[in-house]
C-alpha cells in the first residue's frame, strides 16, 4: 500500500473532525435539545467560518492585510439572491438544493471576478497601503450596491444605475437591498460549503503553489530571486479567498428574506479579521474555532444585555494583551512543549 | 459660478476638519507605526464632553473646548499606556486588533453613558456670517473658524516638530526607535506625548465636526475617522504637511463629487481617487518613497 503523505493524513483528520462536528450538531437539532436561538445561529456560523478561513488564506498564508473582505461577501450575497430569483423565473427550477448550489457558484464566480479586478491594482502595493486600499474597495462596493437596481421581467434581467423605474418586478432596490429573497440556505448545505472551503484551502496550501505563496510571504525578495512570480501567486490566494467569500455571501444572503447592503460594512470585514487574528494567523483550525465561538458568544452574553458589546470589547483587548505578553507566552510554550518559540514569533503572517 | 465657490468653501471647511483628524493619525503612525483605529472614537468622546460642558454645565464655548481637549488628552495617554504600550514588541496585526477593541470599548461606553439616541450639538461657533454677491454666497463664522483653526494648528505643529526638543525627539523616534533610545531619548514618553497631542487635536476636530453636522451619536466618529485615515494615506502617512494636503483635497473631492457627479456615490469617488493616487504614487502625495534593503 502506498504510504500517504503527512499533509494528506492531516487533511483527512481535519475533514473527519468537521464531519463529526456536523453529525453531533445535526443529532442535537434532531433530538430537539438545541435552543432555538442557537439553531438560528447555525447557518451564520457556517458563513463566518468560511469567511474566516478564506480571509486567513489572504492574511495568514499570503501575508497581506485585507480590510475589505465583506465587500466580496456583499457581491456574493447580491449575485446569489439575483441568480436564485432568475433561475426560478427563467428556467422554473423548483428544487431548492439545485438553485442554492447554482446561486452559490454564481456568487463565487462574481466575487472572484471582483477579486481579479481589485487584485490587479491592490497587489501592486505593500503593507499598510495595501490594507487601506482593500478598505477603500470594500467601501466602494457598498456604495455602488446602494445605487444598483435590478428587476426581472418574464425571465429577462434588467439593471439600472440610480434609477428605480424598471420593467417587471424589482428584486434589488438600491439602498433597501434585495427584498424578495427566498430562504434557500440549509444547515447541511452550509456544512458542505465548509467542507468545500477546507478542501480548497488545504489542497492549495499543501501544493506547489501554496508553498510559493508562503515563500512570497516570508521573504518576497528571496522568492523573486528563486524565480517565483510573486504577483501571480499573491493573485491566486486573493482571488481564491474572494470567490470563497462570495460563496459564503450567497449562503448568507439566501438565509433571510432580505439582503441589506448596510450589512456588509467595514465592521463586518473587521469582525472576520478578529476571528482570524484571535484564532491564530495562518492557522486554519484556529479560524474555524474562533469564528464558531465568537459568533455564538454575543448570544451567550445575552444575560449582560446592554453590556455585552462592552464585555466583548474588553475580552478582545485582554486576549490580545495576554497572548502577546512575553511571560504568558513562554509559560504556555513550556506547558505545551512547543519547540522553537522564536521561529513561531517570526512567522507573523501580515505582521511584516 | 457662485455655487461653485460655495462648494469650494464647503469643501475646504470639511477638508480642514479631516486634516485636523488626519494630523492625529499621521503623527501616531509616524511614531508608533500603528494604525490607531480608535482615533475616530476619541473624536466622538471629545464632542460628547464638549456637548455636556455646554448643555449641562453651561460653560462658555471656549472653556468647553478646553475641557474636551483635557479629557481627550488624558484618554489618549491612558489608552496608549494600558492597551498599546504592552504590545510594543508584538506583531502589527495584534496592535491593530487591540486598537479595534479600544474602538468598540469607547463606542459602547458612550452608548451606555449617553444612550444611542442622537443628540443635537449646540451651534457654539455661530457669530454671524459674511454675505458676498448680494447674499448669494454666505460664509458662516463657523467655516472661518474651522479654516483658521486648521491653519493655526498646522503652523504650531510644524514649529513644534521642527524647533522644540520634544519635536526633535519625535522625529528621531519616528526615524529609528532603537537609535533614538541610544541617544538618550525616552521613547515611551515621546510616544505618550504624541498620543496626547493627537487626542487633543481629535477633541478640537470633534467640536468642529459636530458644529458643522450637529447630530451626535456614539458612531459619529467612525466614518470621519476612516476618511481622515484615508486622507493621511493620501498625503503620505507620517508626513504632517501631507496630512494637511490630503485632508483638504479629500474634503474638496467629497463635496465637489457629491455636488457635480452623484450624491450617493460621494464616498465611492473619494476612495476611487485614493486608489488612483496610490497607484501612481505608492507612498502618497508627499510621502517618502520606501527603499528596500536586501
Amino acid at each position: 500500500m502506498k504510504k500517504l503523505k503527512k499533509s494528506a493524513i492531516n487533511s483527512l483528520i481535519s475533514y473527519g473532525i468537521v464531519i463529526l462536528a456536523f453529525i453531533v450538531c445535526q443529532l442535537t437539532i434532531n433530538a430537539g435539545t438545541m435552543s432555538r436561538s442557537l439553531k438560528g445561529q447555525m447557518i451564520p456560523i457556517c458563513v463566518y467560518i468560511v469567511m474566516a478561513v478564506s480571509l486567513n488564506l489572504v492574511v495568514g498564508i499570503s501575508g497581506e492585510l485585507s480590510l475589505g473582505h465583506a465587500g466580496f461577501m456583499s457581491v456574493g450575497a447580491f449575485s446569489g439572491a439575483i441568480f436564485s430569483a432568475w433561475l426560478l423565473e427563467a428556467f422554473h427550477i423548483e428544487s431548492t438544493v439545485i438553485r442554492l448550489i447554482l446561486s452559490m457558484l454564481a456568487g463565487g464566480l462574481f466575487a472572484g471576478i471582483a477579486g481579479v479586478l481589485i487584485g490587479i491594482p491592490v497587489l501592486r502595493l505593500r503593507g499598510d497601503y495595501l490594507a487601506i486600499v482593500t478598505l477603500a474597495f470594500g467601501e466602494i462596493i457598498r456604495n455602488v450596491m446602494n445605487c444598483l437596481y435590478f428587476s426581472l421581467d418574464e425571465g429577462r434581467l434588467h439593471v439600472s444605475f440610480n434609477n428605480p423605474v424598471l420593467p417587471g418586478k424589482l428584486i434589488v432596490n438600491g439602498p433597501t437591498g434585495a427584498t424578495v429573497v427566498q430562504k434557500l440556505s440549509t444547515f447541511p448545505m452550509g456544512f458542505a460549503l465548509i467542507l468545500f472551503t477546507l478542501f480548497v484551502v488545504l489542497n492549495l496550501t499543501n501544493s506547489r503553489s501554496g508553498r510559493a505563496i508562503m515563500a512570497t510571504r516570508d521573504n518576497r525578495i528571496a522568492a523573486e530571486a528563486m524565480g517565483i512570480n510573486v504577483t501571480k501567486y499573491k493573485m491566486m490566494a486573493f482571488v481564491t479567498a474572494a470567490a470563497l467569500a462570495g460563496m459564503a455571501g450567497a449562503l448568507y444572503g439566501l438565509n433571510s428574506s432580505t439582503v441589506d447592503p448596510a450589512k456588509f460594512k467595514f465592521d463586518t470585514s473587521i469582525l472576520v479579521l478578529v476571528f482570524v487574528v484571535l484564532g491564530g494567523i495562518g492557522n486554519i483550525w484556529g479560524s474555524i474555532i474562533a469564528a464558531a465561538l465568537l459568533t455564538v458568544l454575543p448570544e451567550l452574553l445575552r444575560a449582560f444585555s446592554n453590556y455585552r458589546m462592552l464585555v466583548y470589547a474588553i475580552v478582545l483587548i485582554l486576549v490580545m494583551l495576554a497572548t502577546n505578553n512575553p511571560m504568558i507566552r513562554s509559560l504556555s510554550d513550556r506547558l505545551f512543549h512547543r519547540k522553537k518559540p522564536a521561529a513561531r514569533a517570526q512567522k507573523g503572517g501580515a505582521s511584516e | 459660478m457662485v455655487s461653485f465657490l460655495r462648494f469650494l468653501i464647503n469643501g475646504i471647511s470639511l477638508g480642514s476638519v479631516y486634516a485636523i483628524i488626519a494630523l492625529g493619525y499621521t503623527m501616531v503612525y509616524g511614531i508608533a507605526k500603528m494604525l490607531n483605529f480608535a482615533h475616530g472614537d476619541v473624536i466622538m468622546v471629545g464632542a460628547y464632553i464638549a456637548f455636556c460642558a455646554i448643555s449641562y454645565l453651561s460653560l462658555p464655548p471656549l472653556l468647553a473646548v478646553l475641557c474636551a481637549m483635557a479629557v481627550c488628552t488624558a484618554l489618549g495617554i491612558i489608552i496608549e499606556g494600558l492597551a498599546y504600550r504592552p504590545l510594543r514588541q508584538a506583531s502589527k496585526l495584534a496592535v491593530l486588533i487591540t486598537a479595534i477593541g479600544v474602538s468598540y470599548l469607547l463606542q459602547n461606553s458612550a452608548q451606555l453613558i449617553w444612550s444611542a439616541n442622537p443628540k443635537v450639538f449646540p451651534s457654539i461657533l455661530n457669530f454671524g456670517a459674511i454675505k458676498l454677491f448680494d447674499g448669494s454666497l454666505v460664509i458662516t463664522s463657523q467655516t472661518i473658524i474651522t479654516i483658521a483653526a486648521n491653519i493655526v494648528i498646522m503652523l504650531v505643529l510644524t514649529m513644534f516638530t521642527g524647533k522644540t526638543k520634544m519635536g526633535k525627539a519625535m522625529r528621531a523616534v519616528s526615524e529609528d526607535k532603537g537609535a533614538a533610545e541610544l541617544m538618550g531619548i525616552n521613547v515611551n514618553r515621546t510616544i505618550s506625548v504624541t498620543f496626547a497631542i493627537g487626542s487633543a487635536l481629535a477633541a478640537i476636530a470633534g467640536v468642529l465636526l459636530c458644529s458643522a453636522y450637529p447630530t451626535l451619536q456614539p458612531t459619529t466618529g467612525s466614518m470621519p475617522g476612516i476618511k481622515a485615515f484615508t486622507a493621511a494615506v493620501f498625503g503620505g502617512i507620517g508626513s504632517i504637511p501631507g496630512a494637511m494636503l490630503g485632508g483638504l483635497l479629500l474634503g474638496l473631492i467629497e463635496i465637489l463629487g457629491k455636488a457635480y457627479v452623484s450624491t450617493e456615490l460621494g464616498d465611492a469617488i473619494v476612495f476611487a481617487v485614493l486608489i488612483v493616487v496610490l497607484l501612481f504614487k505608492p507612498a502618497g502625495l508627499l510621502g517618502k518613497p520606501m527603499r528596500e534593503k536586501v
